[in-house]
């Protein structure tokens, strides 16, 4: 077994520099590693790139790196529940790149994979495509996409073991997976860390190759964005 | 009468068959899960990784771990399944759903949909409807008639930034349900007292009317 595991966040983000490309997992606050997103904001490190579906809200997730002006551009597919990041985008403090959701995922899985670039009909001519190749398949067209390059990827799971394996849960998994391996280092925080031959390998999502570093987050808030509830009859 | 936007997602539900998965965008689309036969078997996907979405839990039961796509807590129903979000997406450009529903500000007469953004104002991204309107076979547009302004929201051409292009087969509006073929919107049915004259004067694009326009049947 080859052992992943770190003493604490502070030591799994060891290495990170101002200026560096980040991938960070989530669906808006649902499944965001959000102890390394803490020490990012502690460290505060700057002008950084960050591949991320969304950016948190005003006070939760990715918008505490936003509060603090730390960064320089955010690559996105949806960012409406943030006027702060609204504010800095029209302002044009912040460089913004919006694309296609499943381009992201995909973007993400290329880099992981060893695919330099994909065909993808997504964005077709809409202004995504403005730029890029382009090619008719089948008598449909598509866009060529390319594959993430990142220095880390921060991801957060349900379950990990020391070997890097990790569970997720529900629909907090979504971008996470794609981005384990997707970065030069891939970071996972876990809400529960056990000893190797505790999970059982039927059950990884992602084997440990793909994660260089693991530790069990301190604590987790794990807001709740939107509370939707039904009455009992 | 113009339909309530409850009535659009009612008209809408008769479009779901049975056995179908189904994508919904958020807003009306959403409601659309309301008014599906009980007799029928469908499945609701979510592009943030589920299928066999089921309704809102009670109170007290929330998961933060188990949301839609519009960040709101759900539940599973039995045969449900999550997956992560690029195999998600594979489901979608792969044609695995067979039908998506979602809102739009504006929809030419061919078939090109714009609904993300509007330069200078309202910047929130196109989230996954890039993807499913690139991808899918069966499109299905829920929208009002008409914006604030009461302005056709039914063109010619789209004046904002498309979504996507040629890709729209029918709408339904609070005033009509219409088809868009060769090029033009047909018009299919009427809202229930609302007249052709009121339709073709809130559709700025090419209309064509064929024959008798029956109302909508619930």
């Amino acid at each position: 077994m080859i052992k992943k595991t770190v003493a604490n966040v502070r030591e799994a983000c060891e290495g990170i520099e101002d200026g560096m490309t980040f991938m960070l997992g989530g669906f808006g606050l649902c499944g965001i590693p959000e102890n390394i997103i803490s020490e990012l904001v502690r460290r505060n490190v700057q002008n950084v790139t960050c591949i991320s579906n969304n950016a948190g809200v005003d006070d939760f997730g990715l918008g505490l790196l936003l509060k603090k002006h730390q960064i320089k551009k955010m690559i996105s597919s949806y960012v409406g529940e943030n006027a702060e990041f609204e504010r800095q985008m029209l302002s044009g403090e912040m460089e913004v790149e919006l694309i296609p959701q499943g381009t992201l995922a995909q973007r993400c899985e290329a880099a992981r994979s060893g695919i330099p670039a994909f065909f993808t009909p997504a964005g077709y001519g809409t202004e995504v495509a403005e730029g890029k190749e382009t090619r008719e398949f089948h008598g449909k067209m598509y866009v060529m996409e390319k594959a993430f390059e990142a220095d880390f990827s921060f991801v957060k799971a349900w379950k990990g073991d020391e070997a890097g394996n990790l569970i997720f849960k529900g629909t907090a998994r979504n971008f996470n997976p794609a981005m384990c391996g997707a970065g030069k280092i891939t970071v996972a925080e876990v809400e529960e860390l056990v000893p190797a031959g505790e999970l059982d390998p039927n059950q990884i999502h992602i084997p440990g190759i793909f994660v260089q570093r693991i530790f069990q987050g301190e604590k987790y808030e794990k807001r709740i964005e939107q509370l939707t509830v039904r009455k009992r009859n | 009468m113009a339909l309530t936007k409850e009535q659009i997602a009612q008209r809408i539900a008769k479009e779901v068959k049975d056995g179908y998965y189904v994508n919904l965008g958020i807003g009306i689309p959403t409601l659309v899960a309301n008014f599906v036969r009980d007799d029928i078997s469908v499945e609701f996907q979510s592009e943030n990784g589920i299928l066999g979405m089921g309704p809102f839990p009670y109170e007290g039961e929330e998961d933060p771990d188990l949301i839609n796509a519009g960040k709101q807590t759900i539940t599973a129903l039995p045969g449900a399944s999550f997956f992560d979000s690029a195999m998600s997406f594979g489901m979608i450009r792969g044609q695995h759903v067979d039908l998506t529903i979602l809102g739009a500000m504006e929809v030419s007469q061919n078939g090109d949909i714009a609904n993300w953004k509007i330069p200078g104002k309202m910047v929130k991204g196109m989230g996954g409807a890039m993807d499913l309107v690139a991808s899918a076979e069966n499109i299905i547009v829920a929208m009002m008639h008409t914006n604030r302004e009461g302005e056709s929201k039914l063109l010619k051409e789209c004046s904002l930034p498309l979504t996507g292009v040629n890709c729209v087969k029918k709408i339904v509006t609070n005033l009509a349900v219409l088809e868009i073929k060769d090029g033009k919107f047909h018009l299919l049915e009427r809202a229930p007292e609302v007249s052709i004259e009121e339709i073709q004067q809130a559709t700025e694009g090419d209309l064509i009317i064929n024959g008798e326009i029956a109302e909508m049947k619930f």
